[in-house]
C-alpha cells in the first residue's frame, strides 16, 4: 500500500485503475438513468419533476463527500507534506465546485415547481451556498499562489478551517426548521421513500461516487505531470541560464 | 520577558495604526460611507430603514473590519519585520492574538462606538441602538480572528486583499446572521435577545481559541 505513496507507482497503479474506473461509471450511470427515467414511478404528487431527485441528490452527497476527502488529504499536507496528497486537494476542488453547482441548479430547478420559487434563504440553501463559495475561495487560492508546495499548505489551513461548515450543512436540516425536507435516506428507522425509488436513487450515488473517483484519480495524475513539468522547465531555463553566463 | 515583549508589540501595532496610512481611521470613515451609501440605494423610507438598519450596520461594519485587516501581516511582510517575529523565541500564535487584539481596538472598537450614532440616522429605535453596539461587541472579535487567518493566508501575495475577502466572507456568515437577529430582538421580536447574544460570544470565543493556530500555521507556511 506504501508503495503507492510514491508518485512514480502512482501514476502507474492510476494508469491500470482509471480506465476500469471510468468503465464501471459508465455502465451505472447508463443504469441508473435508465432506471430513473423508464423504471422509476413518477410522484403521486410531484409528477415527474422528482426525477431531478435522481441528479440532486447524488450530486448533494459527492459535494460533501469531496470536501471530507479534501480534508483527509489536507492532514496528508500538515503532517506529512506529501506531494501526492497536494496533488489531491487541489485536484479535488474544482469537482467539489462542480457538484455543489450541480446541486445548488438542480434544487433550484426541483423547488420552482414544487416550492414555487428558484431560491429560498433558509439553512441547508444558504449552508450549501456558503460550501460552493469555500470551494470557490480555495481554487482562488491554488490559482494565486505560484509555489506549489506553499500553495498546497495555505489551501491545507483554509480546508481544515471550512470543514466546521460541514457539520452545518449535514444537520442544518434538523437545527433549524427548513423549508427543504430532513434526511429521508439515512435516518433511524430505515429510509422514509419507497423501495421503487430508492434503488435507482443509490445506483445513481453510487455512479457518481465512481465519476468522481475517476476524474479525482485523472487529474490527480494531471497535477503530478504539471509538477514535473513545472520542474523539468525550471531546470531547463537554470541550464541555459549557466550556459550563457559561461559562454 | 515575554510579557515586556508581546507589549511593545502590542503598543508598536496600536501606533502603526494611529499614524497616517495605518488604516484605524480610513476604517471608520469607510463605514461611514458605507452606512450613508445604503439610504441613497434604497431611499429615504424612515420605516424600512430602521428595519433593515441593523442589517445595514452589520454588513458595513463587516466590510469595514475586512478593509484594514489585509494589512495586519501584509506589511510586517513588506519591511520583513514578519521574519523577526517568525524567528522570535516568543510563540508566534500569542503573536497573532496581540495582533489582532490590537488591530481590534484601533478599528473595531471605533464602529462599535459609532454605530449607535449611524443608527439615529436609520431611524433605530433607541433598544435597537444598544443592541446593535452590544451585538457588535460580542461578533467584531470573532471577524477580526477569522479576518487574521485570511490576512495570513495571502501575506506577501499579489492582489492578496481582495482574495482575502474571497476567502474570509463565507466563514462570516454565521456572525454576520446572529449579530443581526441579535441586533433586531434588541428591539422585540419573538427571539430573547440574550439568545443571539450568547451564540455571537461563542462564535467570539471559538474563533480566539483556533484561529491563532490556523493564523500561525499559515504564517509558517509562507516559507517553510
Amino acid at each position: 500500500m506504501l508503495k503507492y505513496a510514491n508518485p512514480t507507482h502512482f501514476l502507474a497503479l492510476a494508469a491500470r485503475l482509471i480506465p476500469w474506473l471510468a468503465a464501471t461509471t459508465a455502465l451505472l450511470l447508463i443504469a441508473g438513468l435508465y432506471l430513473t427515467f423508464f423504471v422509476a414511478p413518477d410522484d403521486y404528487q410531484q409528477g415527474s419533476s422528482v426525477k431531478i431527485m435522481y441528479l440532486h441528490v447524488p450530486s448533494a452527497w459527492l459535494a460533501m463527500m469531496c470536501y471530507v476527502i479534501m480534508t483527509s488529504a489536507a492532514l496528508g499536507t500538515i503532517v506529512w507534506r506529501h506531494p501526492l496528497a497536494d496533488a489531491a486537494q487541489k485536484a479535488a476542488a474544482p469537482l467539489g465546485a462542480a457538484f455543489t453547482l450541480l446541486c445548488l441548479v438542480t434544487g433550484s430547478l426541483w423547488g420552482k415547481p414544487m416550492w414555487g420559487t428558484w431560491w429560498v434563504w433558509d439553512a441547508r440553501l444558504t449552508s450549501v451556498l456558503v460550501l460552493f463559495l469555500i470551494y470557490l475561495g480555495l481554487i482562488g487560492l491554488w490559482r494565486t499562489i505560484e509555489e506549489p508546495a506553499q500553495a498546497a499548505r495555505a489551501a491545507a489551513i483554509l480546508t481544515l478551517v471550512g470543514v466546521v461548515n460541514i457539520p452545518i450543512i449535514k444537520f442544518s436540516v434538523d437545527w433549524w426548521n427548513t423549508l427543504h425536507q430532513p434526511a429521508s435516506v439515512f435516518k433511524l428507522g430505515g429510509p422514509a421513500i419507497a423501495g421503487s425509488m430508492l434503488w435507482p436513487l443509490l445506483i445513481m450515488a453510487v455512479g457518481f461516487t465512481f465519476l468522481f473517483f475517476t476524474l479525482h484519480l485523472m487529474a490527480i495524475r494531471n497535477e503530478i505531470l504539471r509538477r514535473r513539468l513545472r520542474r523539468l522547465s525550471i531546470d531547463a531555463a537554470h541550464a541555459e541560464e549557466q550556459a550563457e553566463a559561461t559562454a | 520577558m515575554m510579557q515586556s515583549s508581546l507589549s511593545a508589540l502590542f503598543w508598536r501595532e496600536l501606533r502603526i495604526a494611529r499614524s497616517v496610512g495605518g488604516g484605524g481611521a480610513m476604517g471608520l470613515v469607510f463605514f461611514l460611507i458605507l452606512v450613508s451609501l445604503t439610504p441613497f440605494a434604497i431611499g429615504p423610507d424612515l420605516n424600512l430603514l430602521s428595519r433593515i438598519g441593523p442589517a445595514i450596520l452589520w454588513i458595513a461594519a463587516l466590510l469595514a473590519t475586512l478593509l484594514g485587516l489585509d494589512r495586519l501581516f501584509q506589511a510586517d511582510a513588506d519591511d520583513g519585520s514578519l521574519d523577526l517575529l517568525l524567528t522570535a523565541s516568543t510563540p508566534l500564535e500569542l503573536i497573532v492574538v496581540v495582533k489582532c487584539a490590537a488591530h481590534w481596538i484601533a478599528t473595531a472598537l471605533p464602529l462599535i462606538l459609532a454605530s449607535p450614532l449611524l443608527g439615529l440616522t436609520l431611524a433605530m429605535e433607541p433598544a435597537s441602538l444598544g443592541g446593535i453596539a452590544l451585538s457588535l461587541l460580542a461578533g467584531t472579535p470573532a471577524l477580526t480572528m477569522l479576518g487574521a487567518i485570511g490576512a495570513a493566508l495571502t501575506a506577501g501575495l499579489r492582489r492578496g486583499g481582495l482574495l482575502m475577502a474571497v476567502l474570509i466572507l463565507p466563514l462570516a456568515t454565521p456572525v454576520l446572521i446572529f449579530g443581526v437577529s441579535g441586533a433586531a430582538a434588541a428591539s422585540g421580536g419573538t427571539v430573547p435577545f440574550h439568545i443571539p447574544m450568547l451564540i455571537l460570544c461563542g462564535l467570539s470565543l471559538a474563533a480566539l481559541a483556533g484561529a491563532p493556530f490556523a493564523a500561525a500555521a499559515a504564517l509558517r507556511a509562507r516559507d517553510a
